[in-house]
């Protein structure tokens, strides 16, 4: 079980040497993606650059400001959710870092390892703490069609963790062990 | 007849400014519930922490500092601040009891933008935010009736969740007592990560198919590590803490020996084909708060 305190975006290098159970800090730039944010990138235009962020599976809880916006709270939300859309959407945005809570299935199982990519827990629930560590609110888009919880938040945060690897790009994922003793 | 008239109007003036603070009266109670989780919840989380070691104790102790940060900034702990979920107990003497539901609607409005809670009800057609937390019957509120003239509320906001691990077996009686201890445990392992855990999982066996369910989840509104009086129950709940505890899913599913803070059990007669199973699953969040109403509209959220 490393430590790893780290910059986004990642190289398949850097992915490739997490293991499941490792621990990650990481800054840089995230978007929030949740049920219907994924239909909505799988069948529209996107207009920010992805592949260069870690997708957080979250539904944020924000406040507007004068002429921007306040995170309170963002927690990561059940990631099982996103197990229909998840191995097509690492196939269209190459994403290297998926945040989330309570593990995903074997179709994104074999396409983290397909597309070298890596998912890691943050504690479900931790939503004041989380907040915490955005640094900054940078844009927002689906918001009138998707309303809060479903829009696409794009935040940078830093020193965002602790994250626990719990799929790895080499097929292993700590939900295979456990509960089945 | 001028001191009549005037009585009168002074009441009224009572009234009208005293509903308006009963609105304040209910953010309270929601913002104590958002921000604040009861001592019993904390105390065995504190349990926890010092039992688990490696991932398990990483996880309990973000989810410990999480809790002091949100009281502290009183902010809500999580940012799914649930469906907004009321269990009211009306004295059949309070005098204004039409009132009460619009009491409480306005309240969840303002709480939204107030303290802020996130706008969570969505049209299951076209998938619509209502924005201001309410809708086709939400607030959802449980009504019962009792002597007296106060209002008590118990505000439980109800996260997604936890929410979607709830489960209805329709057992058959056959399989006993012991046929649903395997249910109850059976679908607390398949759950894993997904609620949250270390949960607090409320089992309503009997009544029908809603009843259980209702059950289950009032029997969620029971402080963590207070059993039912009936022992026979009591041992059952022992029983399943245990078993669930020993499958290791532990804390948010990634290993430990915390998977349940508490199970809590109540029972309805049943029908003698039927051996219904109702499983409520609440997250460690197991936010609660209560507020009492007198006649007057004068409150107190505890």
């Amino acid at each position: 079980m490393a430590e790893y305190h780290i910059n986004l975006p990642l190289t398949d290098e850097q992915v490739k040497k997490f293991k499941i159970g490792d621990i990650l800090y990481v800054s840089g730039d995230v978007f929030t993606a949740r049920d219907e944010a994924h239909h909505t990138m799988l069948t529209e235009k996107v207009p920010f650059n992805p592949s260069s962020m870690a997708l957080y599976h979250c539904g944020p809880l924000m406040k507007k400001t004068k002429d921007s916006w306040e995170v309170v709270s963002a927690g990561p939300t059940t990631s099982s959710r996103m197990e229909i859309f998840e191995d097509r959407f690492l196939e269209k945005f190459n994403v290297k870092l998926i945040i989330g809570k309570g593990g995903m299935g074997k179709n994104t199982q074999k396409a983290l390892q397909k597309y070298i990519s890596i998912y890691a827990s943050y504690t479900g629930g931790a939503g004041a703490l989380a907040a915490d560590k955005v640094e900054k609110f940078i844009d927002v888009f689906w918001l009138d069609k998707l309303g809060m919880p479903e829009a696409v938040w794009l935040f940078k945060v830093k020193e965002y963790g602790p994250l626990v690897v719990a799929m790895d790009a080499h097929g292993n994922s700590i939900y295979d062990s456990i509960g089945k003793k | 007849m001028l001191f009549v008239l005037l009585d009168v109007s002074i009441w009224g003036k009572i009234d009208i400014m005293s509903k308006y603070d009963v609105t304040d009266g209910i953010v309270n109670l929601i913002r104590k519930a958002e921000t604040e989780l009861p001592k019993d919840v904390v105390e065995s989380l504190k349990k926890a922490y010092k039992l688990e070691t490696g991932v398990a104790k990483t996880q309990i102790k973000a989810i410990l500092d999480n809790i002091d940060l949100a009281k502290k900034s009183k902010r809500p702990m999580c940012q799914d601040t649930g469906i907004q979920t009321f269990f009211v107990e009306v004295g059949i003497n309070f005098p204004e009891i039409n009132n009460l539901k619009k009491v409480i609607t306005d309240g969840v409005k303002k709480a939204t933008k107030e303290i802020p809670i996130r706008p969570n009800t969505m049209n299951p057609l076209t998938g619509e935010n209502h924005k201001d937390n309410t809708g086709n019957h939400v607030p959802y509120i449980t009504w019962d009736f009792t002597e007296g003239s106060d209002v008590k509320i118990i505000a439980f906001p109800k996260g997604g969740g936890s929410e979607n691990m709830s489960k209805l077996g329709m057992l058959k009686p056959g399989v006993g007592i012991e046929g649903v201890k395997d249910f109850v445990v059976e679908e607390m392992i398949k759950a894993g990560g997904q609620p949250c855990p270390p949960t607090v999982v409320g089992v309503g066996i009997g009544g029908g198919a809603d009843l259980s369910l209702k059950l289950g989840k009032k029997a969620l509104l029971r402080p963590v590590g207070v059993r039912n009086k009936d022992k026979d129950i009591a041992k059952i709940e022992e029983d399943l803490i245990k078993k669930i505890n020993a499958s290791g899913v532990g804390p948010m599913g990634l290993g430990g020996k915390t998977t349940v803070l508490d199970v809590h059990v109540e029972i309805a007669h049943r029908h003698p084909a039927s051996l219904p199973v109702g499983i409520a699953v609440q997250c460690w969040a197991d936010r609660r708060a209560k507020m009492v109403i007198h006649k007057d509209w004068s409150w107190e959220v505890e």
